[in-house]
């Protein structure tokens, strides 16, 4: 858990519009926050916040309206593509729906082939298929079990554990966790968290989740950030959040949620 | 409670689905349980585990490729597997069982009025009733569940989703059915349209509008707030059936004590607990191993496990299906959402 | 795969599908076998059918069973090479307008919408004269050029749908280029489309070139369905009572299309879970 001061990446005034004119539509509007190397954050929003939004324009899926993603001291707000190969070695990220993450129409395999094409690597086809074959043991699958299926034959813990093995090949610096448990049942979450955690032991992995769920966000983050209709509107230790939040939007969004000590549907 | 009356009596419900293929999935397996008036029943299970079958089972109603094997439900003491569809889609569905299923939102005509819908609705089981009848009967129910009415000249389109379910809610319970089945009725929802709806169906509870709820989620925490007794379902089956405080807070069933474990609410003492890791997936149902269903992936199963069909073990006002309670009873730890304590 | 095994369990797609075999099979096995030249004037004008003449003579007092089945071929091979290019070029527009979006997509669009509001009669019409000598494969091309918007506007909107998928993200983030993305991330997924609408296409196509053909504007020197039925109207078969020389070019031309149509619907409930009962 060892963290230093370093800031991996840092978002200044990021506004994204859909559409123009009378239809636009505000998705994000002017965040700014930091993350530290080695750092665990969650953004935490309800559907239509942004956060999903804010995730793209991370990643450079999506070009932004205006305002600044600085990643390692680096302004990688224009970056063309060839420098988006060299950003993505280091930028990765996992969704929600680990199906819709499969071309249903690749292997397994294929699909952890692909990656390779980051980077102009001298491995043999043999070298590859090894290195696959290491990283699915390490996130608890047996190769020779899953490399040959296709995504309809997995589970859903499955295909997302092979999502992970995807982004430990990748080994990035920063990994942005959209919703990476909200399709999987909760006894096969745990495995998936734990895994995902353990990035940032084995690969020193900043990981950003991107969640809805205030319950996960609290367990796994050393520093949450709420967003709300396009802003963020409270950011903390995810301790202070749950136990002393300030705005009146968190406030409410912590007493909505069903808990187990406190009385819910009277509050 | 022992003195309530009876209103829904499951007995050895067994229901399969038939593939295209010939094969029998068997999502529900011998489940037994009964209903109290006045009482809330929570099921929780994941995905696949037939909760939501057995809800869709209870209403007698087998739409291929679900069909029944064998058992019986009596709802106020009418077995309703010996009835024709005719009297169950006008006599029981709406009138007496009403199930709402997870999508119910999107079972609303995107093209027609909600007054219409309601029109529709109603004229199917009382054809003599008047149009005016019924808007005002619905504007009535509407006015006294504080949802505005003016939402009956909307079309779905115009509402928010959580106004959506709510309004789903208020129609299918319009013919204050004895038992309401709420299947995930807000999973699609942020948590302040949750907090809504289930508000929402607590007061049709408490206004004596329906008598019993059989509440299915996922979600445990909300059970919490709700249910006066829970079952864990697991692959087709009940492993565990018990009073809320006793089945969240002290699980006994390995099952039970994993699924507890794993809840994850914003509150202290929820982050330094470590979560249990449960190896493999839940059983093919097209092909049930012998013997405990969860004994693959139990940290405590024997080979004992795995020789013959588990029963359920009464423990007072729980029941358990498992062998080895006495070895968890010696156990002597007590787990609980916030980790285990000796 | 499980979706062939659909296929061949649906009874619209076997009828259509062994229909158009057949019709496909006679069309081309006879005339390879057979020396008798459709051109040749054998009889004399308007014969009834007879046994030396299956289905009488036409105006020329050619055979008209003869110029039948050749007339297929020509059709068929006019359908096909039309849906092929017409497919071609809707695919590819559509494609890349749909997952590029943008500005490109809004370009593309307008061109598919120009394209798709003059009437294609017209244009074929204009074009056909302009060309001095039309063969089945210049026939074959007018059409495809003129019809490919609705494939285009097909797979743009499947496309459109596909872009923001996750699995296109991930293909992103791993640095696959615009054209890998298009070819193996997106096409795949409309590839049962695209084999739908290609069949509408060359249904279409057999219809329009039949029109055409029909205004005298058909290919020269060669028999086409479309052809026979210009002749007959223009030497007043249905005045003359010669039913023979119009009724079954224009069955054959129904069969065709029926027998597409049909395999279409057929498909159609197979990839579209929404519409199997």
């Amino acid at each position: 858990m060892a963290q230093n001061t370093e800031e991996i990446i840092r978002v200044e005034n990021l506004t994204k519009v859909f559409g123009s004119g009378k239809k636009a539509v505000k998705a994000v509007n002017k965040i700014n926050f930091s993350i530290k190397r080695g750092e665990i954050v969650s953004l935490v929003g309800q559907s239509g916040s942004g956060k999903t939004t804010v995730t793209r324009l991370i990643l450079r899926l999506l070009k932004e309206t205006e305002g600044k993603i600085i990643f390692e001291g680096k302004d990688v707000t224009n970056i063309k593509s060839e420098e988006k190969k060299e950003y993505w070695k280091k930028v990765q990220a996992i969704f929600q729906d680990p199906y819709a993450s499969f071309n249903i129409f690749s292997p397994v395999k294929k699909v952890l082939l692909d990656t390779f094409k980051l980077f102009n690597s001298s491995y043999s086809k043999k070298e590859k298929e090894k290195l696959i074959c290491e990283t699915l043991e390490s996130v608890n699958l047996r190769p020779e079990e899953v490399v040959d299926k296709y995504p309809f034959e997995l589970s859903g813990g499955q295909r997302q554990r092979i999502m992970i093995a995807r982004a430990h090949l990748i080994r990035p610096q920063l990994l942005l966790a959209d919703e990476p448990t909200s399709m999987i049942d909760a006894n096969l979450r745990s495995g998936i968290l734990e895994l995902l955690l353990s990035l940032r032991d084995t690969d020193g992995c900043t990981i950003m989740f991107v969640t809805h769920d205030l319950g996960l966000a609290y367990y796994v983050s050393d520093r949450i950030f709420i967003m709300h209709e396009g802003e963020i509107v409270e950011e903390g230790s995810a301790n202070k959040i749950i136990t002393a939040p300030e705005h009146p939007y968190t406030k409410q969004l912590i007493k909505d949620v069903p808990k187990l000590s406190e009385e819910w549907l009277t509050s | 409670m022992t003195t309530k009356k009876t209103v829904l009596e499951v007995n050895n419900l067994k229901t399969y689905y038939q593939t295209r293929l010939g094969e029998k999935i068997k999502a529900v397996h011998s489940v037994s349980f009964k209903l109290c008036e006045g009482e809330i029943f929570g099921i929780a299970g994941e995905s696949g585990c037939g909760k939501s079958t057995l809800a869709m089972s209870i209403s007698g109603l087998f739409l291929p490729p679900l069909k029944h094997e064998s058992g019986s439900v009596f709802l106020e003491g009418e077995n309703i597997f010996k009835k024709d569809i005719n009297y169950l889609r006008k006599e029981i569905l709406g009138k007496k069982y009403s199930y709402i299923p997870q999508s119910a939102m999107n079972a609303l005509n995107p093209t027609i009025k909600i007054k219409d819908f309601v029109i529709d609705l109603m004229k199917e089981h009382e054809p003599e009733m008047k149009e005016k009848e019924i808007l005002e009967l619905t504007r009535d129910r509407f006015e006294s569940l504080s949802l505005p009415s003016r939402v009956l000249d909307l079309y779905p389109l115009e509402l928010s989703g959580g106004m959506k379910q709510r309004v789903v809610v208020a129609i299918s319970t319009l013919m204050n059915p004895v038992v309401v089945a709420a299947d995930e009725p807000t999973s699609a929802l942020d948590v302040s349209t949750q907090k809504m709806v289930i508000k929402l169906i607590k007061e049709l509870f408490d206004d004596g509008i329906v008598k019993s709820i059989i509440f299915i989620t996922h979600e445990l925490p909300v059970l919490r707030h709700i249910c006066d007794r829970i079952a864990v379902m697991y692959a087709g089956e009940f492993v565990e059936v018990g009073k809320m405080e006793d089945v969240i807070f002290n699980p006994i069933h390995p099952y039970s004590q994993a699924l507890m474990q794993s809840i994850l609410v914003p509150e202290e003492g929820m982050k330094e607990k470590k979560l249990p890791c449960l190896p493999g997936s839940p059983p093919d149902l097209r092909k049930i191993p012998t013997g405990c269903r969860f004994a693959d992936r139990c940290p405590i199963a024997t080979e004992e496990c795995k020789k013959e069909e588990v029963e359920m073990t009464s423990l007072g006002d729980r029941s358990v299906r498992c062998i080895r309670i006495n070895y968890i009873m010696m156990q002597g730890k007590k787990v609980t959402p916030y980790g285990t304590k000796y | 795969m499980s979706i062939i095994k659909l296929l061949l369990k649906s009874p619209k797609f076997l009828i259509g599908f062994g229909l158009f075999v057949f019709l496909l099979l006679t069309a081309f096995i006879y005339p390879a076998v057979s020396t008798k030249d459709p051109l040749d004037m054998v009889g004399f004008m308007y014969e009834p059918p007879s046994s030396t003449f299956l289905l009488g003579t036409d105006n020329f007092g050619r055979d008209v069973f003869v110029e039948l089945i050749h007339g297929m071929k020509s059709s068929i091979i006019i359908g096909l090479f039309s849906g092929l290019i017409a497919t071609a070029i809707g695919i590819t527009i559509g494609l890349f307008a749909g997952y590029k979006g943008g500005m490109v997509d809004n370009i593309l669009n307008s061109i598919t919408n120009i394209f798709l509001v003059i009437p294609p009669f017209v244009i074929l019409i204009l074009i056909t004269v302009s060309i001095e000598s039309r063969s089945l494969l210049t026939m074959g091309l007018v059409l495809g050029i003129t019809s490919w918007p609705w494939t285009a506007r097909a797979v743009r909107a499947q496309s459109l749908s596909l872009r923001n998928r996750e699995h296109v993200d991930i293909a992103r983030l791993n640095g696959a280029s615009t054209f890998e993305i298009i070819v193996k991330e997106i096409m795949p997924y409309i590839l049962s489309y695209i084999f739908m609408a290609f069949i509408i296409q060359v249904a279409s196509a057999i219809l329009s070139e039949a029109g055409i053909s029909m205004l005298g504007l058909g290919p020269s020197n060669i028999v086409s369905l479309g052809t026979m039925l210009s002749w007959a109207l223009l030497f007043g078969a249905v005045r003359s009572g010669a039913w023979w020389a119009f009724i079954p070019p224009t069955l054959v031309i129904a069969l065709i299309t029926f027998s597409l149509y049909i395999m279409n619907t057929g498909m159609d409930e197979v990839f579209n879970p929404q519409l199997r009962s």
